[in-house]
């Protein structure tokens, strides 16, 4: 885990700001096993990832697309539970801070009332830190805000294509450790080109202070790029890293591939912020949507 | 519509709550278009607006066939030994209730200068109606039905067809109406600018438990005015069957504030009321008599779920009824003890389907056998004037009620090989 470093709030926005352009990768825990699961975020860790977000599995993932879903079904058959995971994430021991992304239930379920606070403090305990949940907008959030504020957690929210106005100040206020910009309406899952409304969003986000970083589609070296070539912070790759787990034929063939994904991804965003600074004026052509 | 009747808000707030149920608990791709929805829903069904409210009721009239008779079922009353009357919303266009929430939606979304269409279905009951309504209102329609239901609801898929609507098999899961309504969301939340999602019960994120029990509560106003004609008074017990509950809280809703008329809601026990933790699976759909709190598509309410928060699948041998959630403002009504929470196993709702069939001449749907199940059961506790709601009608069941029957020995059932032809 990397230090708290007192210029930054936490070690989230330490990690995003001190490793900028930062890369945010996702797998989902216990897809196809926990064992496994562990040896991949090590590889994702060393290709030079600098948050990690481990999905924990619920049944009704909503925001998700095909291959996700697909991720999500085979680790809850499987067997993977919020226990198990919890005990994944004690044994890494990784560079990157990590993240869970879980729904709404599987967070007010975790003890034996519907309550949000066993399962932050359970997290907090196993040494997350932060949480992203899919289904709890800003209206619905300020029990589990407090929770994670009380835990020294960060919940992260997202800022979709279609957050503006007042609504986008709202979600903003309440934003911590980074800004999650959804790159396109829809669900998740690996695209073949960056979104239009990332450069949208993007610029309507640049008057507030907080790292932003983008996800939804993201899969190659050259997304990324272009994505911190556009003001974004960071990138977030999830879609892209499960293909790789789910078309090997072995699971432990699939490490070394996410370690070099992580990689080209770390290496794209590096060469979108060197343009950055070679020509700090070069601002780029949005893509027609 | 309950504009004419003073609303009992008492435990409705502000927010989109039933105490502690509903809320919205959705992605945030879709709060603008909720709350573009809230607006419009208020200004348009609440006030009325450009005569929104007035179109509708015009064209439930003449396109739909509204108002549905109150009927007194003769021989079911000489059966029980008390008045029984039947509302028959079977007669509605389309052979269910699904039309009045499906209209209102289609004809809401219209003003509201949507492009699209698109619903979830479980049985295809609501499928059809919302299939029925936009070809109606010259809108184009997609509907998202579970294959399992696709298979066991034939004519129905047929029916959506017919009227010009694209159908789109679910795989995931069991393939029922939880992965349906999974399938809507992703859809919604892709194409959520120019997209209307007609959700075909009364649950989801805040407004829609609110907004489609307007439109349905149509059933309980008729049922007041028309029983006082007949029988000179309110009824002592009024009963419906509940899935997601908007046949239940479209009956039920114009009785909350009359104390002295029990309100009975009918959920599928299935083949058992418990719960398989380890393979995921409740052989029933009894969320109000056996679930425990949780989120389930937007809302907080009762839901069958593992301990660990997965949803299990839930199972009846009526495919409108087979959900693990329901409607928070039930669930709400459920724990301040207004609404009864009951339940009747798969058998006997097919044996209700049977003896309405027989005793009286008229084929229900699955969903409403199990109202039907409820009385012959417990008809003693329901007291001298009893109002059943027959939620729908039961062409669309013939092969599945067939097919089940043949596997059991149901007192009231006919010789099955008459069917053989
Ligand atoms: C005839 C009929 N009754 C009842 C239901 C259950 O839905 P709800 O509980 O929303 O009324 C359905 C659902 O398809 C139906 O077709």
């Amino acid at each position: 885990m990397s230090d708290t470093s007192s210029e930054y709030d936490s070690d989230i926005e330490a990690a995003i700001r001190g490793n900028h352009p930062a890369l945010i990768t996702y797998i989902t825990a216990g897809d196809p096993s926990l064992e496994d699961t562990k040896a991949y975020v090590e590889a994702l860790d060393r290709g030079g990832s600098d948050l990690i977000e481990l999905g924990l599995p619920f049944s009704e993932p909503i925001a998700e697309g095909q291959t996700i879903q697909a991720a999500i079904n085979r680790a809850l058959a499987a067997g993977t539970t919020p226990e198990g995971f919890f005990e994944l994430v004690e044994d890494l021991e990784t560079e990157a801070p990590l993240l869970v992304m879980t729904y709404y239930n599987m967070i007010l379920q975790y003890g034996s009332e519907p309550d949000v606070r066993p399962f932050v403090e359970r997290a907090a305990e196993a040494g997350l830190s932060g949480i992203i949940v899919p289904d709890l907008p800003a209206e619905e959030a300020d029990p589990l805000r407090d929770a994670c504020d009380d835990n020294g957690l960060d919940l992260i929210f997202i800022i979709a294509p279609t957050t503006e106005g007042e609504r986008l100040d709202a979600v903003m206020s309440r934003v911590s450790g980074f800004a999650y910009v959804q790159a396109r309406l829809g669900t998740t899952g690996a695209r073949a080109n960056v979104s239009g409304a990332t450069y949208d969003s993007l610029a309507r986000l640049s008057k507030y202070d907080v790292p932003k970083a983008v996800g939804f589609g993201v899969s190659e070296g050259d997304h990324a790029a272009e994505i911190i070539e556009a003001g974004a912070d960071g990138v977030i790759v999830g879609s892209a890293l499960i293909d790789i787990i789910a078309s090997s034929d072995d699971p432990s063939d699939a490490v070394d591939a996410l370690e070099a994904k992580a990689a080209e991804l770390k290496r794209g965003a590096r060469r979108g912020a060197e343009t950055l600074t070679d020509d700090p004026e070069d601002t780029p052509e949005p893509e027609q949507p | 519509m309950s504009t004419e009747r003073e609303r009992d808000d008492e435990y409705e707030s502000g927010g989109g709550t039933f105490g502690d149920y509903g809320g919205q608990y959705v992605p945030e791709a879709l709060m603008p278009a909720l709350q573009e929805l809230e607006d419009a829903y208020e200004r348009y069904v609440l006030e009325n607006e450009d005569g929104f409210m007035d179109e509708f009721r015009d064209r439930m009239r003449d396109f739909g066939g509204r108002p549905t008779p109150l009927q007194r079922a003769d021989r079911l009353s000489e059966r029980y030994d008390r008045e029984v009357y039947l509302k028959r919303e079977d007669l509605l266009h389309g052979g269910a209730h699904k039309l009045n929430n499906a209209l209102g939606q289609v004809l809401l979304a219209k003003y509201m200068g949507k492009e699209r269409i698109i619903a979830e279905t479980g049985a295809g009951q609501h499928g059809t109606a919302t299939a029925m309504a936009a070809a109606h209102l010259d809108m184009p329609c997609e509907i998202y039905m579970g294959r399992t239901d696709v298979n066991r609801q034939r004519p129905n898929v047929y029916r959506m067809r017919m009227n010009g609507a694209e159908v789109n098999p679910v795989e995931a899961g069991s393939a029922t109406l939880k992965e349906a309504i999974n399938e809507t969301m992703r859809d919604w939340a892709t194409t959520v600018e120019r997209t209307h999602y007609v959700i075909g019960s009364v649950v989801g994120p805040h407004p829609f438990p609110r907004m489609v029990r307007d439109f349905q509560a149509v059933i309980g106003e008729e049922i007041r005015d028309q029983i006082r004609e007949k029988a000179g008074r309110l009824p002592d017990s009024v009963v419906a069957c509940a899935g997601g509950g908007s046949n239940t809280m479209g009956t039920f809703h114009a009785f909350v504030p009359d104390e002295g008329v029990d309100l009975y809601a009918v959920e599928a026990g299935g083949s058992s009321l418990e719960i398989d933790e380890e393979n995921g699976m409740a052989p029933n759909s009894a969320t109000l008599s056996t679930g425990t709190d949780g989120v389930l598509h937007g809302a907080m309410t009762k839901l069958l779920q593992a301990g660990d928060g997965q949803i299990v699948e839930s199972h009846s041998v009526s495919a409108g009824l087979d959900y693990a959630g329901v409607g928070p403002e039930l669930s709400h009504l459920v724990d301040i003890g207004r609404v009864t929470p009951t339940n009747v196993d798969d058998d006997d709702a097919l044996n209700g389907f049977h003896r309405l069939s027989r005793l009286e001449g008229i084929i229900p749907a699955l969903e409403s056998s199990h109202a039907l199940g409820y009385l012959e059961e417990e008809h003693d506790e329901l007291g001298d004037l009893v109002v059943v709601n027959v939620s729908g009608r039961g062409d669309k069941d013939l092969e599945t009620v067939l097919e089940e029957t043949e596997k059991r020995d149901l007192e009231a059932a006919p010789e099955i090989e008459v069917f053989d032809g």
